[in-house]
């Protein structure tokens, strides 16, 4: 002991004290975010079901579940339709519609936009499952929107069964665009009107104000508001399964609804992991899509 | 000042330790550490009490789990138990109902993670029939053999024979006693028939009998009215499986699998044959709208809500939607013993045996992870004795799987029941094999998309290759 000699350790000559602070945060990311990620990456490799023989013994079945995954036409089906919700809702709809929304009450006096905001955001903090009620009720054979269209004498249209992506979609956009004009309000009220100003005073159009001007002041915003719009998409499940279950067929069978299908309705959970690691990894890859373009 | 800083700075290091400490060893008493050693040593003394007899001191409380389907207390099943166990003799434990609330497919997911572990697992559990075998591969019920050795009732005759291979898994071991049965047929509306013109005891011969009746009320009764319902979708689960789609193929002679070989039947004539009546409903538009019927309450338009006003002429469905008509039942109708038949389904040309009907049914089963097993028998055969399951039965619409009950008069005078009884005679099970589930949901999308307009042969051409992905190359047939 006595020859070795006491240097002061590296933590207390640089201190870096802050790195106690993040602990607890790493310690909570450690037990309840990667450890079951990596749980998950396991079982997807196995057997793993619900009940059956399986049930009784775990086995390493290597890539099986993932040769079946790329073998099952469903699967193709259900990446297909996850992006056309996703398209469709979240992209075409919920952003462009929240941009719009924000854009026509911006300069608008007060009333105005306090309504025309509350209305909109009835529909964010209205919980999912209850939203799919109402739309479900809306939509369906004896619904609202029937009533109305056949007391105009057209006649009633199954809307569930005869369009179940647009219904679904309709519903999302109806759930989720507050949050994008909510963000887009502020982002549009930090746009300097000195500059527009002086853009009109340059003769400017207005359409030309807002492509030359005020997407290019707000591009982040933009991207940034499209992946976590993109995020809560991916993961709808509620929304959908209470609609239309996934159906009629596989009209509406999102990688959401395929997992659970798989794993609590046939009971392998072995393979609904494996099929949840691929939602992941599409995450990931729009998600590194999207953080990229804002670099640019 | 640095000192007081790093002072601050252990606390949340402090805080950690705490909290990886904390989650450590109340994550080793939940999963592998002291639980099961705990709830190990608790049925043994248990069990020696109950080798000798003696009573013991302390209550204990004997877990029953069923499905409730939403009507809670008011629940036949709730109602049932709540009765029998304050007539239960033994006054040192106490019954307590233990329900799972869900739809019918999720109730057996939840039931297989509850039975999982001991410490989630009731004493009790209702199983449904082709859920059996699965459970029982998964190891998740006890076998009861040697315990049915010693009760009277289960040799002497008063179950009816047949029934019992409902109970009975793959490896030859019974799991489970049961408490009722159904069997499926044609259920008609005599009014509607009347109207058109055909005859109001009507017994079809063969299945172009059934389609031509079903022609000529989509001819003559209106357009509101549909001519046959069968549940077509996969949202209907099980319905969709067994009352249609065995209910056709078990009707050709063929069935879903070949117990001499030990293999599944993966292409046959009688999946085609079967999957061709499902696609001349849907061609000729004989069938109900299928906005209406790929949907989970399928079933309830068909029995609660078109069948009792004469919105639908046949419907082919279990026993026991009666029992939405008594005045305790979902949509009391009173003349519905005036207005309905119930027919026999019969085979696809009249062929041997002629009619054709699947059972099916519910057992109370002991989980193996029970804590007491011993208690939970004795309850059993209390429960199941003659007298109760007579109150089950007749409160619920259900057949009655014992032969003694089936003679009482008080069971016979129920509408329907004697004649719905009687088809049990022919009656097929489906197969004892724990694939059966994942088969079935197999079996629920070829329908709907037959249904939905899909050539039989392709939903075929699928069917085959999902069930050999499942149950693998060498355990399938092809005929």
């Amino acid at each position: 002991m006595g020859g070795v000699p006491i240097s002061t350790p590296y933590w207390r000559r640089k201190n870096i004290t802050w790195i106690y602070f993040l602990l607890p945060s790493i310690a909570i990311m450690l037990l309840f975010f990667i450890y079951p990620i990596l749980l998950t990456f396991f079982y997807s490799f196995t057997n793993l079901a619900l009940t059956g023989e399986a049930a009784k013994e775990l086995q390493f079945v290597g890539l099986d579940n993932y040769t079946r995954m790329f073998q099952d036409p469903t699967v193709r089906v259900s990446i297909w339709n996850t992006l056309v919700f996703l398209i469709g809702s979240a992209v075409i709809g919920q952003q462009v519609l929240g941009f719009l929304i924000a854009l026509l009450m911006k300069h608008k006096n007060k009333t105005f936009r306090r309504i025309i905001g509350t209305v909109v955001l009835a529909g964010w903090v209205t919980p999912e499952i209850v939203c799919a009620l109402c739309l479900y009720s809306f939509f369906g054979d004896e619904g609202t929107l029937n009533a109305i269209i056949t007391s105009l004498g057209i006649s009633p249209v199954t809307w569930l069964y005869t369009v179940p992506m647009l219904t679904v979609i309709l519903a999302n956009i109806w759930h989720g665009t507050a949050f994008s004009m909510l963000v887009f309000q502020a982002a549009l009220d930090d746009v300097p009107s000195e500059i527009e100003e002086a853009a009109v005073v340059d003769g400017a159009s207005k359409l030309q104000i807002l492509f030359r001007i005020t997407i290019p002041y707000i591009k982040e915003t933009i991207t940034t508001n499209m992946m976590l719009v993109t995020l809560q998409t991916l993961g709808v499940f509620g929304l959908i399964y209470a609609m239309t279950g996934g159906g009629p067929g596989t009209a509406t069978m999102t990688l959401p609804i395929f997992m659970y299908n798989q794993a609590f309705v046939n009971y392998q959970l072995g393979y609904g992991t494996a099929i949840s690691l691929l939602l992941l990894l599409l995450g990931i890859v729009l998600s590194l899509f999207y953080i990229r373009s804002l670099k640019e | 000042m640095k000192d007081a800083k790093r002072k601050w700075g252990l606390l949340p290091a402090a805080l950690l330790l705490v909290l990886a400490v904390g989650c450590s060893s109340s994550g080793s008493s939940t999963s592998s550490g002291s639980s099961p050693k705990e709830t190990d040593s608790k049925p043994a003394p248990a069990k020696d009490s109950g080798d000798k007899g003696a009573a013991t001191t302390a209550k204990k409380t004997i877990t029953i789990t069923y499905r409730d389907d939403g009507s809670g207390e008011k629940g036949t099943l709730y109602k049932w138990i709540k009765d029998i166990s304050t007539e239960y003799p033994n006054k040192d434990v106490e019954i307590k109902p233990t329900p799972i609330q869900a739809s019918e497919g999720d109730y057996f997911a939840k039931i297989a993670l509850a039975l999982k572990s001991k410490d989630t697992a009731p004493d009790i559990v209702t199983e449904d029939t082709f859920m059996l075998n699965s459970d029982a591969s998964a190891g998740f019920l006890e076998p009861i053999d040697d315990r049915l050795k010693g009760w009277e009732d289960w040799s002497n005759g008063s179950f009816i024979e047949a029934m019992k291979k409902g109970v009975t898994a793959s490896d030859g071991k019974v799991y489970g006693v049961p408490y009722n049965t159904d069997s499926r047929g044609l259920w008609y509306n005599k009014e509607i028939f009347k109207k058109v013109g055909l005859p109001e005891d009507w017994k079809p011969k063969s299945w172009d009998e059934v389609l031509n009746a079903a022609r000529t009320i989509k001819d003559k009764a209106g357009s509101d009215v549909v001519p046959m319902w069968m549940n077509l979708g996969k949202a209907t689960g099980e319905a969709t499986s067994m009352q249609t789609y065995e209910m056709l193929l078990y009707g050709t002679g063929e069935r879903l699998y070949d117990d001499a070989s030990k293999k599944w039947i993966v292409k046959s004539q009688g999946i085609n044959d079967a999957l061709t009546f499902i696609e001349t409903i849907s061609k000729e538009k004989l069938g109900p709208p299928l906005s209406k019927v790929l949907n989970g309450q399928a079933g309830n338009t068909a029995n609660r809500e078109y069948l009792p006003k004469g919105k639908l002429a046949i419907s082919l469905d279990g026993s026991w939607i009666t029992g939405n008509y008594l005045d305790n039942g979902a949509a009391p109708w009173p003349e519905y013993k005036d207005v309905l038949g119930f027919a026999p389904m019969p085979t696809s040309k009249g062929q041997a045996p002629g009619t054709i009907t699947l059972a099916g049914g519910w057992a109370l089963s002991i989980p193996s992870n029970a804590q007491h097993k011993d208690e939970a028998w004795d309850f059993i055969k209390f429960a199941l004795n003659k007298e109760n399951t007579k109150k089950l039965v007749i409160s619920s619409g259900n057949i009655t799987v014992r032969a003694d009950v089936a003679k009482d008069p008080e069971y016979t005078k129920m509408p329907f029941n004697e004649i719905a009884t009687e088809y049990l005679k022919n009656a097929e099970f489906r197969p004892a094999q724990d694939k059966y589930p994942e088969v079935s949901t197999q079996i629920q999308t070829m329908v709907e998309t037959v249904a939905t307009g899909t050539k039989a042969e392709d939903a075929a051409k699928k069917y085959a290759q999902d069930v050999t992905r499942i149950v693998g190359q060498n355990h399938t047939l092809e005929k």
